[in-house]
């Protein structure tokens, strides 16, 4: 989203999506009308006309989503169900393509794992999640970034094993549901979704109709994911704007919700040439997997956790007020160049300035002082723990779940 | 007796005598939405028509604030680092940049009255 954003300027009007002309065959989700009908401002984002912000505004959205419940349309993104004969065979082919123990994912269990490259580069990064119907076994629900899920849907498709397909799930529409009020407003909906612990999903309805929940996000806050049949998006869209405590919430406070709770935008914190172990990530490589290996790049990954790696991915703060955008160069204090800023901005709930970037492996210790060469001017900052902002993951009392 | 003119990069220029009090027009604070920062040049700075005279930060992006016209920067508006959202809530008013003592009169008699402004706001949309 922060394309779109961050080179938006008071030079373009509100009316007309900046560089819509030059992108002719912009696709929209199912719920594009609504997000006309409700004022929105449209921008094209990985190749789909999409809102950056509803009338209210970025701050607004974005304060109202950590306060109460903020609704996002995430239909862009690529929906897939990799299928195999059983579990274990389906784990095993995406296990060849990605760093995270699949195998011993439970039913209803939820992954983040990362697409990687024969260099231990990221592809993408994306969610797994294991089906908790005894019936599908065997069955992977894949949630991919919109800007990649061509190119990743045919890599997977093109080194899957004789009996495991994949199956793209373009006729699906992807809402999100997300704040402290999220569980509560969706419950009076879908039964029992209160109950159910961060990064786990089920099959269930919405008021009846048939949808896939997964309790998770990309805000930080607690709340839900909710894959739906295309033809049923407007009738959940509709009716979770229809509780007081939901407003719409457009890309541009997406962005800002997501730097504060330190989760990487795929193309700007990671590409295809930063490291799970670079991009500090090596908690979505779980133990196995480090031991055993057998995933593209896997020989970087055991070297980089064995030795460190050479640059690593961390949060900034700077000690002004000026916001330190994306591709900022990081100084040390002697004037040397040791980094650059992947994404940077204002936190409205932070009530400042905040950034996250790559730095030489020996300046990324917490509290380390660094200088942000922003117009020419070096701002002082230093390393600062992520989240930014306190995650609320909804996490039951061991014993309760799994 | 003040007289207001405005610029095709939406800043505005308030002329008292020599004194030009800049801004930015109620359309540039709404197309960048919610501001959350300010940078202010230093008094006693010269800046040049068109050049970079301030910055102004939404939550999205970041702006460069040119000079409308040529002079010395005699005042700074303070009050918008410890409240950047006045420019929001009061672009030509109480969300004023800077003021800047003018050296050549021409430059603001050759910049575009409100109503023509208007007519440009028309040919972007």
């Amino acid at each position: 989203m922060a394309e779109t954003t961050a080179e938006s300027s008071a030079e373009q009007p509100a009316t007309e999506a900046p560089g819509a002309a030059a992108e002719p065959a912009l696709k929209t989700t199912p719920l594009h009308g609504a997000h006309v009908a409700l004022g929105a401002r449209m921008v094209p984002f990985a190749g789909y006309e999409m809102p950056v912000q509803y009338p209210t505004g970025v701050l607004a959205e974005h304060l109202h989503t950590r306060a109460s419940a903020g609704l996002f349309d995430v239909s862009h993104m690529g929906q897939a169900f990799l299928m195999g004969g059983d579990h274990a065979t389906t784990a095993k082919a995406l296990e060849t393509l990605v760093p995270a123990d699949i195998l011993n994912l439970a039913p209803g269990r939820q992954r983040y794992t990362q697409l990687l490259n024969e260099e231990g580069g990221i592809l993408d990064d994306l969610m797994v999640t294991r089906s908790v119907e005894e019936a599908e076994d065997g069955v992977l629900m894949l949630i991919v970034n919109a800007a990649c899920k061509d190119q990743d849907f045919a890599h997977i498709a093109a080194r899957l094993p004789q009996g495991v397909r994949l199956m793209r799930a373009d006729h699906r529409a992807l809402v999100a549901l997300q704040g402290p009020k999220a569980a509560e407003v969706l419950a009076r909906h879908c039964e029992g979704v209160n109950e159910m612990p961060f990064m786990s999903a089920r099959q269930t309805s919405f008021d009846g109709l048939a949808c896939h929940v997964s309790r998770s996000g990309y805000t930080g806050e607690d709340g839900y994911e909710i894959s739906i049949k295309s033809a049923h998006a407007v009738a959940i869209w509709s009716a979770l704007l229809r509780d007081g405590a939901v407003k719409p919430i457009g890309l541009g406070a997406r962005d800002s919700l997501r730097l504060e709770a330190g989760l990487c935008l795929y193309g700007h914190d990671i590409d295809t040439t930063t490291s799970p172990v670079e991009a500090a990530l090596t908690w979505s490589v779980q133990k196995r997997r480090r031991e055993e290996g057998g995933f593209p790049g896997a020989e970087r990954v055991k070297r980089e956790l064995a030795e460190g790696p050479s640059r690593k991915r961390v949060g900034i703060l700077p000690d002004g007020k000026a916001p330190a955008r994306e591709g900022t160069e990081i100084q040390a204090k002697d004037g040397r160049k040791i980094g650059t800023v992947t994404s940077g901005g204002f936190g409205p709930s932070l009530g400042g300035p905040l950034a996250m970037g790559y730095v030489e492996a020996s300046f990324a210790a917490l509290g380390t002082e660094l200088d942000l060469l922003v117009r020419g001017k070096q701002l002082p900052a230093k390393v600062a723990a992520m989240p930014f902002v306190a995650n609320r993951y909804f996490r039951p009392p061991a014993g309760s779940a799994s | 007796m003040s007289d207001t003119k405005f610029t095709k990069d939406h800043e505005y220029v308030r002329l008292d005598g020599d004194m030009a009090t800049v801004g930015i027009t109620d359309h540039a604070q709404s197309q960048l939405g919610d501001v959350v920062y300010v940078g202010l040049p230093e008094i006693g700075k010269a800046v040049t028509q068109g050049g970079e005279a301030a910055v102004v930060e939404s939550v999205k992006a970041a702006s460069d604030v040119f000079a409308p016209v040529s002079g010395e920067v005699v005042a700074v508006n303070g009050e918008l680092e410890g409240a950047p959202s006045t420019v929001n809530e009061d672009p030509l008013g109480k969300g004023w940049f800077l003021k800047i003592k003018v050296k050549d009169k021409a430059e603001f008699d050759a910049l575009m009255s409100e109503a023509e402004y208007q007519e440009y706001l028309k040919t972007l949309s």
